[in-house]
């Protein structure tokens, strides 16, 4: 273990980690970026310093604005740990990590929480099925392998990353079966009142735009107000059960459209599993439908010396969670006195206006991609917690036997208990209790998390 | 084992100036005791899906198939046993020539201990 604290330790290597290490680094301070990946760049940014010409020009300026990003970083002079799983961040800002089956530790006077985002869960009949992925999963292995859908592949749900999937896909000449997208005319009504705002973002809402009009030329087959999901299962040739088309219906009317790769996608929510570890406050956040950690403007948490940026604070994107990260290295530089505060406050005030104005389209988002309640909070056959396979119609039971919120599920069933540790269940699990008591999902809560936040073994843990 | 693979790899650009997408190696591993033939320079789970894997693993609780869902280490649906490690996230880690990969079926064996031999094997594998 090293007698001398680091000054800063940033977990994440996406937008938002990349710009704190490499301010604060700038800033003189001794900085360690430590990321699970085995290369920078986080999801938005995969494999972005191995792609070539041809992956770029099919992924978008979008996706190449990360290579100045990460340049940049690889010259500030912090030093970067990949392949690094952090399984735990105490109050008292130590960092636990394992890599290469060897745990590790390390004392850092900051810690700057860069994890993320993760695909909310989408859970309808039949999710679990091989060839059902997420469509952020598809774009991993588009970014980080080269590899698209052998066969038309079946775009599901709503929102920017489903859409920008598609556009991906046609640049790269992949047939789409069909966008089957759950967004209705109210939807669309509802957003409205956020229009002046997104307006004032124009070059965001001009690039959708764009992405949808592309997908409209390509000719792929679009079906509108799309409810009552279901995946159907067929057999394949070595005996095995897989997603074989996607049933849904349209008002009243009932499709059916074979597939073997189904992608969904209805939006991204703050990774929480660090803040809740830390007993940080967090509030249910309405208008994007999950909980986010409370922090201060300089993005620092009720535990003194902690600070979340980007996504894993709220959902804002990439050139949000930049631009945050770059805030909280000056909130760090001015708290461990390399930088008054006048010159902190000098610094933040272009990046704080900056953040003000990328932030202005999320209104619009949040209420246009709303996802639809029947896709959240599913009917009793549909498996919830994929790991334990736990349904809804279990967990409405356990509510009715006295359950009263998630980590009571656990005990009643298991719930929440595999090896994702609720990332892909607890905001289902949240609402459908919410919903079955008649309770806000802030009253309901979240799981407990608890280190280890990723798996490690005993023999694991007793080689430190 | 494998049946026709869900993805495929893209092929280069036939652009005359573009820096066309390198073909990837090809290298030699085992799945379920059995020889396959991947792309490198890629996760496990990504070589194994481009290879015509569809079944990863089958949960401890029903036994039901499962294969990658988020490929960025968060629904551990994809782990397998990797050179007789048990539960490992097959989209975190790279794939190399050589690889004995099992699919995981049900719960996890017991980690290899070098002092004991023959390994536990609670799975019948």
């Amino acid at each position: 273990m090293a007698a001398n604290p680091v000054d800063v330790a940033v977990i994440g290597a996406g937008p938002a980690g990349l710009a704190a290490a490499t301010q604060a680094a700038r800033a003189g301070l001794s900085v360690v970026l430590l990321d699970e990946q085995d290369a920078v760049g986080g999801q938005i940014y995969r494999a972005i310093e191995c792609s070539d010409a041809q992956r770029r020009a099919i992924l978008g300026p979008d996706y190449a604005a990360g290579a100045a990003l990460a340049s940049e970083f690889a010259r500030s002079g912090a030093r970067y740990v990949p392949n690094a799983s952090v399984w735990q961040v105490t109050r008292e800002r130590t960092v636990h990590y394992l890599k290469d089956g060897k745990v590790s530790s390390f004392e850092a006077r900051r810690v700057v929480l860069a994890t993320g985002a993760l695909e909310r869960p989408f859970p309808i009949p039949g999710w679990t099925l091989p060839g059902v992925m997420t469509a952020g999963a598809a774009q991993i292995l588009l970014k980080s392998a080269g590899e698209v859908p052998a066969e038309p592949p079946i775009l599901v749900g709503c929102g920017p990353l489903l859409y920008l999937l598609g556009w991906q896909y046609v640049r790269a000449g992949v047939p789409i079966r069909a966008l089957v997208d759950t967004t209705r005319h109210e939807d669309r009504w509802r957003a409205k009142r956020h229009m002046l705002s997104a307006l004032r973002a124009w070059p965001y809402l001009s690039k959708g735009l764009q992405l949808m009009r592309t997908l409209r030329e390509a000719g792929v087959p679009m079906h509108e107000a799309a409810d009552d999901l279901r995946v159907e299962s067929g057999i394949d040739e070595d005996g095995s059960e897989r997603a074989r088309a996607l049933n849904f219906s349209v008002r009243g009317v009932s499709h059916r459209i074979e597939a073997n790769v189904i992608l969904l996608h209805q939006g991204v929510v703050p990774n929480t599993q660090f803040t809740l570890s830390l007993r940080a406050l967090h509030k249910w956040d309405e208008a994007q439908l999950c909980f986010a950690p409370v922090t201060d403007q300089w993005g620092e948490l009720d535990v003194p010396g902690i600070f979340v940026a980007g996504d894993g604070g709220g959902i804002g994107g990439a050139q949000a969670a930049e631009t945050q990260g770059e805030v909280t290295a000056l909130a760090i530089a001015a708290q461990l006195g390399v930088i008054d505060t006048a010159a902190r406050n000098r610094s933040a005030a272009p990046l704080l206006r900056r953040l003000a104005d990328v932030m202005r389209i999320r209104p619009f988002l949040d209420s246009l991609y709303r996802p639809r309640d029947e896709n959240r909070v599913p009917k009793d056959e549909v498996i919830v917690c994929r790991c334990e396979e736990v349904t809804a119609g279990e967990l409405r039971s356990f509510v009715k036997l006295g359950c009263l919120g998630p980590n009571q599920a656990k005990s009643f069933g298991r719930c929440g208990m595999g090896p994702c540790q609720g990332r892909l269940c607890g905001l289902t699990v949240t609402e459908v209790i919410a919903d079955a008591r008649s309770v806000s999902p802030e009253t309901v809560g979240y799981y407990r998390i608890r280190p280890p936040i990723k798996p490690l073994t005993l023999g694991e843990l007793a080689g430190e | 084992m494998t049946s026709k693979p869900l993805f495929r790899v893209l092929s280069p650009a036939t652009g005359t100036d573009a820096q066309a997408e390198a073909e990837p190696t090809i290298l030699q591993i085992w799945f379920n005791d059995q020889p396959l033939s991947v792309p490198g320079g890629r996760s496990v789970a990504a070589a194994l899906l481009a290879a015509g894997v569809q079944r990863f693993r089958a949960t401890p609780v029903s036994g039901a198939p499962r294969a990658p869902y988020c490929m960025m280490g968060a629904c551990f649906e994809c782990l397998v046993e990797i050179d007789g490690m048990p539960s490992r996230q097959s989209c975190l880690v790279t794939v190399q020539d050589g690889m004995r990969i099992h699919s995981q079926e049900g719960a996890r064996d017991l980690p290899p201990l070098s002092d004991v031999n023959p390994m536990e094997n609670a799975h019948g594998r």
